[in-house]
């Protein structure tokens, strides 16, 4: 066989052993990484007098498009269906009333400080217009801590449903494949072209990178210890020694799956360095508000949207008064609107945008907020922030990446509940909702049934101003509908989530009004 | 802003255990209540007959009845809907989607759908006895 390996077989190899985190690796440090559009604040200047753009919808695309547009000289009225500004970026505080659709109430009863963000919850450092935004408005943000080394990785079925350290894991893992691939190369078992000289690298690499001894072995001593934790810690004066840990066996590891989520903080927007605002997500929408508050009517659902060559007509009902139909009149319109919603909505467009809107499908997504009586993932498990994985349906503990060490209470996310899941728990009243992520909590954490307060779950697909979670593209559907869903359709253009290649993400809904706008300022300049 | 019943019940009921029993019967209520809920898997909806799999999939936004509802839009109600009389039509959203609904065609083998299309077009205040079959949705796919 021969001795050289190429660089694609490399990654490749190097991919499929490390579960497609070392992969990224490579790949990023290769510069195959995608960089972000946005370019820094929009200038745009010279908007003709007494114009008038009409928006719909004061999610953060509505609510940025209003702020921009108004600086650039325009007139802007905001139409929004909740009695809030926000849309999904959401935070649910203490006090709060929530109704879903189908008529179920909750009250959330979190203490003061404590809160859920049911929608987004983070922000990666390369999300650079949400970022700006926090800038510009002041906002201050904080660390998220994303990937815990002392967090669980949990199956059912491995260790007797023993919840692992994720520190545990990937120490194991890397250290076996590592070894493994040094077997390999040791024995001239690749097959590509390597010269001895690179073959010389990538064991020292593998060494450096798996923690593996002067022979290539990984195996318990203080080389894996540094990493993956001792049994006995080192200490001070006659303190007893440090002892090291006992690695996990290999095919253990492996039927285990639970390097599946080793993965899961290398793509690109979980790396570090990654935000949330202080006080919760809402806190950048609602600065955007304060500056386009007096633009904004709330409690205004849509029913009609009609253009011709004079301009746009809009009909809306108050839901907070009368209920009988109004109509709002502009030049050109900006729709922020879900598609899930919009999709009922008559509006005069052409075919070609009108099968863009009812193409695309929305998927569900379940969150549930869990007060406890104090942290004791920090006090009794030393788990600062970060998340846990497990393969049961709540997929994800989310631990709180702000107030370290506070004595008092504490809000966990409690489930994340993505697939078929998320339309089961959607189905059950919100207190089974509750129970379920209580119960399979408790099988990483013992103390949840001593310790609980209370929770509250929010099911996207019940969420009554948009009726699911995000537009869930596929390629086929993308290489069809997505162009069209993008033009200006005569005086409209659409903007969100919805209409970006980040689905689900802010920085998605932010980059696609920024450049919704923008073609609509060229359109309107160029014809006057 | 007033509670709803049940969500009161549920409270009265939990702090009635909190106070009595301190948090073992938590424990208990929450096994109880929550164990018998059936759970799919993974990115298969485990379910197989008709009446489950509406209750996997459908319940949670047409509701336990099919009654629908509405907000800032709506969803339909399935009961007593005239728009199922042709199969075609719910086989082709369950698959595929449509107005924002979600696509369960990857969720779902050819048998799940044709017994959910089949169980809804027979149940809800619904009469269409023209069964769909595995081939009908297959050709949907």
């Amino acid at each position: 066989m021969p001795n050289t390996i190429s660089r694609r077989q490399l990654l490749s190899l190097v991919g499929k052993a490390a579960g497609g985190a070392a992969m990224y690796q490579a790949m990023s440090s290769l510069g195959f990484a995608a960089q972000s559009t946005y370019t820094g604040p929009l200038q745009l200047q010279g908007a003709p007098k007494n114009t008038t753009i009409l928006i719909l919808g004061a999610g953060i695309a509505g609510l940025v498009a209003a702020y921009e547009l108004r600086q650039a000289g325009y007139q802007v009225k905001v139409l929004e269906y909740n009695k809030r500004a926000g849309g999904r970026a959401w935070t649910l505080r203490g006090g709060d009333e929530y109704a879903e659709l189908g008529g179920a109430r909750q009250r959330c009863e979190f203490d003061q400080g404590h809160y859920l963000n049911p929608g987004p919850w983070r922000i990666p450092y390369n999300h650079h217009a949400v970022l700006d935004y926090a800038k510009r408005l002041g906002v201050p943000l904080e660390p998220f801590i994303q990937i815990n080394y002392n967090a669980y990785l949990h199956a059912r079925r491995a260790y007797g449903g023993k919840p692992q350290r994720y520190r545990q894991v990937q120490a194991d893992y890397h250290g076996y494949v590592a070894e493994l691939l040094g077997k390999a190369v040791n024995k001239n078992q690749l097959d590509a072209p390597l010269t001895r000289e690179d073959q010389e690298k990538l064991l020292e690499s593998l060494k450096s990178w798996g923690a593996l001894d002067k022979d290539y072995r990984y195996q318990s001593g203080p080389l894996s210890s540094d990493r993956r934790g001792y049994d006995i810690n080192h200490g001070g004066g006659l303190m007893p020694a440090a002892a090291p840990s006992e690695p996990l066996e290999l095919k253990e590891l492996l039927q285990s799956g639970l390097w599946q989520k080793l993965a899961a903080g290398s793509a690109q927007e979980f790396q570090s360095s990654i935000f949330q605002p202080v006080g919760g997500m809402d806190q950048i929408v609602q600065a955007l508000y304060r500056q386009v508050r007096d633009l904004v009517q709330l409690n205004a659902k849509v029913s009609k949207i009609e253009q011709g060559a004079a301009g746009v007509t809009v009909t809306y009902s108050d839901t907070d008064g009368d209920g009988s139909p109004r109509q709002i009149k502009g030049d050109w319109l900006l729709c922020t609107i879900p598609l899930s919603i919009l999709s009922q909505i008559e509006i005069d467009a052409g075919q070609p945008l009108l099968d863009a809107i009812r193409a695309v499908p929305y998927e569900n997504s379940v969150k549930i907020g869990l007060q406890f009586k104090r942290r004791f993932w920090e006090q009794d498990e030393h788990i600062y922030g970060g998340i846990s994985y497990t393969d049961q349906a709540i997929s994800t503990i989310g631990y709180p990446s702000t107030g370290f060490g506070h004595p008092g209470k504490g809000v966990l996310l409690g489930a994340y509940i993505w697939g078929p899941n998320a339309y089961e728990f959607g189905a059950l009243p919100p207190q089974q909702r509750v129970q379920l992520a209580l119960q399979q909590g408790a099988q990483l954490h013992p103390q949840y049934p001593a310790e609980f307060e209370n929770g509250i779950a929010v099911s996207w697909n019940r969420v009554p101003f948009i009726n699911g979670c995000f537009g869930a593209w596929t390629d086929e559907l993308r290489a069809q509908h997505y162009n069209n869903l993008c033009q200006i359709d005569g005086r409209i253009a659409l903007a969100g989530e919805h209409a970006s290649y980040i689905p689900a993400w802010q920085e998605g809904a932010v980059l696609s009004s920024l450049d919704a706008i923008s073609r609509l300022h060229a359109r309107i300049t160029s014809k006057v | 802003m007033k509670k709803s019943k049940s969500q009161t019940a549920w409270r009265l009921t939990l702090a009635a255990f909190l106070c009595l029993a301190g948090s073992t019967a938590l424990q208990a209520l929450a096994a109880s209540d929550a164990s018998n809920v059936p759970l799919s898997d993974g990115w298969r909806f485990a379910e197989q007959d008709g009446e489950s799999l509406y209750r996997a999939s459908c319940q949670g936004c047409h509701m336990a009845n099919g009654e629908g509802a509405a907000g800032a839009g709506r969803f339909p109600p399935l009961a007593d809907n005239p728009r199922l009389a042709s199969a075609a039509y719910p086989v082709y959203n369950v698959l595929h989607g449509l107005h924002g609904m979600p696509s369960f065609g990857k969720y779902m083998s050819d048998e799940q759908v044709a017994a959910v299309v089949n169980y809804t077009r027979t149940h809800l205040g619904n009469r269409y006895l023209d069964a769909v079959t595995t081939e009908d949705v297959k050709k949907l796919r």
